[in-house]
């Protein structure tokens, strides 16, 4: 089927407020190349399940579209049309299952030599979109962040080195009560700035406590679902004929109440969740991939002012099958390589707001968890810089400010 | 903030933005020139634009059919920051201290095909950009190095042998194309599948069966032309409790597949012997620490089985090494990847590599900037080896030749 030929009806299965937006914008719809549109449908589909941020820029995209001439059309989309597609991508229910398009696009891009050509034409329609549509600026500037290292006594190799060069790095900070200074920042920084997903906190460990108006996610709380989806992995890939894209193509099927999740609750942050574990990878066994996927999909989705991410010690690694069947013995641990991991975690986590508009005021500071090591990165803060001054954390955050 | 203290900046953001900025073709050369620059200072080797050919040094004496060839791939993908650029050295001492001041290396090898492991092995080892899915258990259907040199040069099945990783390359070594037919192909080794069968999922050996890194929750079943277990000792003079107890001293896959790898030097001597080397992908779980853990085991494996080749008698004079990744992993500027957890952007970083060859007649600390293409391999074997690779797209490398 192709574009010009969609019906009002063929969006039935959308939610509610995804088959709203579809149809307002059928019109639309109708002129966009099959090489994009799916990608599109992608997001509408799951509109109801979008964060405010995410929901206000799609909107904003879909009137952009709306807005261009035949003429703008040809040259925004031209390398799209320009991509061939095989009948049998054509023969698929894009409309109904856009992602699994998607990845039928990508196998066949790869497979045809047009991978390069389609990241082409998509940098190219990100750009002139940027350019089209204005980026929302921060209602006061983000602030990233990262606490690492916990269980650990003394680091083996040298932190923060990546993150050093863009900012100040401290060597004597007072480590007393610094994950309260840290919690303190953020629920004062949720006080005056209140906004639905705006402040977000992130732990590889428990529960985390509860802090009003910020989001909580931890690697602990999503232990069941954890379980429920490790065991249902390990069910499938018995059955005959299951190989790994029909794996990840259910795994994107999931929904929150498939793995236990309850229903009502906050639908957008459980489906949030429920995506951290099927579409992230290693965001299954180790709670440091999920730390760092978490915060990097929050930033790239909500766009928050604000996310503290604590990384705990991860599982040691030990063969696929054990990590997906988990004993009941007590699991060993690798505080050593986790520092490792979060140490790399901040310098993305770094580099994931900065990607955000208004990063030319954002802030960011990682800490060595229960020791004397901090970077601070900040307008205020000149880059390269070091500090062998005994400090506590909320007066470093007095000078990032 | 007086106390802040300057120090030279290593990197900044400003040039991650510009390198952005540059074109495809542009960034690759740019990323050769870096890793040119840093071998020549951290290697003292020379720049080869200007020497001649090294067929008018050496490999003379050694008749054509004697000669031997080992390929290693450097497999899983590592990107430079942590191999060939100032602050990867550290993780690749043996490449740089032993084998680059031996070797011939090429800057600039472009992989121009599809970024999975399986495929880009086999369009290595064609000679050709294969298309066939990365997931499935399919054979290269472009003949293969092994099938040119043993049907033209009417060589044994015992003279050319591949030792990879169990996720899917067991048909590599012999391809679908009528030309060739079955019976012309490599013999496959795929030790975590011995080993598997050897000890019968009894004992402690989990941490030589990890698997399939690119699909990490997926390992697919095998089939095909692979070694079968009663074979270890009728072939390769093993008993089954001389390799368990082996493999019980042994700390990861790759170190197993070198085990073997040496087992088969000895009682075959095969000319043409290939391994693929897979540790490094575990960094497709997110663990940054198991993936630097991953390179140093691979930069020391490479070493030892240089040394290995050079203490053998069938090896030792006439065999020549070449070492290369199938590709990179993605660059942490681009955001619709996740760093080096994976290779799926397709940029330019996961797509230029590098290669080097050691042994007589290739000029030894000599780099190279041409830029090469990653299939221009079997050609190149094909030249050094006394073969015609009829149906490859590459090229031969005449500066090795």
């Amino acid at each position: 089927m192709r574009p010009e030929e969609l019906k009002p009806e063929q969006f039935g299965g959308y939610p509610p407020e995804a088959r709203r937006l579809a149809l307002d914008y059928l019109e639309t719809f109708r002129r966009l190349p099959l090489g994009f549109l799916p990608n599109l449908l992608r997001e509408v589909i799951e509109f109801d399940f979008k964060f405010p941020v995410e929901r206000r820029l799609l909107e904003r995209e879909l009137a952009n579209l709306r807005s261009l001439s035949e003429q703008d059309l040809r040259v925004w989309f031209r390398e799209f049309t320009e991509i061939k597609l095989s009948d049998s991508l054509e023969k698929l229910n894009w409309v109904t299952s856009p992602a699994q398009f998607v990845e039928q696009l990508s196998a066949h891009l790869w497979a045809t030599h047009q991978m390069d050509a389609f990241r082409h034409a998509a940098l190219g329609y990100a750009d002139k979109l940027h350019a089209a549509v204005a980026p929302e600026p921060p209602a006061s500037p983000r602030f990233g962040i990262a606490v690492i290292g916990q269980g650990v006594d003394v680091a083996s190799e040298t932190l923060f080195r990546r993150l050093r060069p863009y900012g100040a790095y401290f060597s004597a900070v007072n480590p007393e009560n610094g994950l309260r200074h840290l919690l303190e920042a953020v629920a004062a920084r949720a006080n005056s700035n209140p906004a639905p997903y705006a402040h977000w906190y992130i732990d590889g460990g428990e529960q985390p406590p509860h802090a009003s108006g910020v989001t909580l996610v931890s690697y602990g709380a999503m232990e069941p679902v954890r379980a429920a989806l490790l065991a249902r992995i390990r069910a499938e890939t018995q059955k005959r004929g299951m190989g790994p894209e029909a794996l990840r193509t259910l795994m994107a099927q999931l929904r929150p109440v498939d793995l236990g999740m309850v229903n009502g609750g906050d639908a957008v942050l459980n489906r949030f969740q429920i995506k951290l574990l099927t579409e992230g990878s290693g965001t299954q066994i180790f709670s440091t991939s999920f730390v760092q996927w978490a915060a990097r999909e929050a930033l790239r989705r909500a766009q928050p002012l604000t996310v503290l991410a604590r990384f705990a010690p991860r599982q040691r690694q030990k063969p696929m099958n054990e990590l997906l069947s988990p004993s009941p013995e007590q699991v060993e641990m690798d505080p050593a390589g986790s520092l490792m991991d979060a140490d790399m975690g901040a310098y993305y986590n770094w580099i994931n707001q900065q990607r955000l508009p208004g990063s030319e005021k954002s802030l960011f500071l990682a800490w060595f968890e229960n020791h004397k090591e901090a970077v601070a990165i900040s307008p205020t803060l000149p880059r390269g810089t070091f500090s062998t001054e005994a400090i506590d954390l909320r007066g470093i955050l007095s000078w990032m400010t | 903030m007086k106390n802040l203290v300057s120090m030279s900046r290593l990197v900044s953001l400003q040039m991650a933005k510009e390198r952005a900025q540059l074109v495809p073709r542009e960034l690759a050369r740019q990323l050769a020139w870096t890793r040119r620059e840093f071998i020549r200072s951290a290697a003292g080797v020379a720049l080869g634009a200007t020497l001649h050919p090294s067929r008018v040094l050496a490999r003379m004496g050694i008749p054509i059919a004697r000669r031997k060839v080992v390929v290693i791939t450097f497999g899983g993908g590592a990107r430079d920051q942590e191999t060939f650029a100032p602050e990867g050295q550290e993780n690749i001492p043996h490449l740089m201290r032993e084998l680059v001041p031996q070797s011939a290396f090429f800057t600039h090898v472009s992989n121009r095909g599809i970024l999975g492991h399986y495929v880009a092995t086999a369009s290595l080892a064609t000679g050709v950009y294969e298309t066939i899915n990365n997931f499935a258990s399919l054979p290269p259907e472009s003949p293969t190095v092994f099938e040119y040199f043993r049907k033209e040069l009417k060589r044994p099945a015992s003279d050319a042998w591949v030792v990879a990783p169990s996720n899917g390359f067991n048909r590599i070594g012999e391809s679908s194309h009528r030309s060739f037919g079955p019976g012309w192909g490599a013999q496959v080794i795929l030790p975590k599948y011995l080993l598997g069968a050897a000890t019968s999922g009894q004992g402690d050996y989990g941490h030589l069966l990890r698997d399939s890194y690119e699909t990490p929750l997926y390992a697919p079943e095998l089939s095909g032309n692979i070694f079968e277990l009663e074979q270890l000792e009728a072939i390769l003079k093993l008993s089954v409790a001389d390799f368990r107890a082996h493999a019980r001293t042994l700390s990861s896959p790759d170190e197993l597949s070198v085990y073997i790898v040496r087992q088969l030097m000895r009682k075959f001597a095969p000319s043409l012997l290939w391994v693929t080397l897979h540790d490094i992908d575990i960094a497709h779980a997110g663990a940054y620490s198991l993936y630097i853990e991953g390179i140093r085991r691979t930069d020391r494996l490479s070493a030892e089985l240089w040394k290995t080749i050079q203490s053998e008698p069938e090896y030792a004079g006439k065999t020549t090494l070449f070492i290369l990744p199938d590709f990179g992993r993605d660059s942490d500027d681009d955001a619709g990847g996740n760093g080096f957890q994976h290779h799926r952007t397709g940029d330019v970083i996961s797509r230029t590599t590098w290669m080097m060859a050691l042994g007589p007649g290739i000029r030894p600390g000599v780099v190279y900037d041409r830029p090469v293409d990653s299939i221009d391999l079997v050609p190149t074997l094909g030249s050094m080896m006394g073969f015609t690779a009829s149906l490859s797209m590459g090229k031969p490398i005449t500066e090795i030749l």
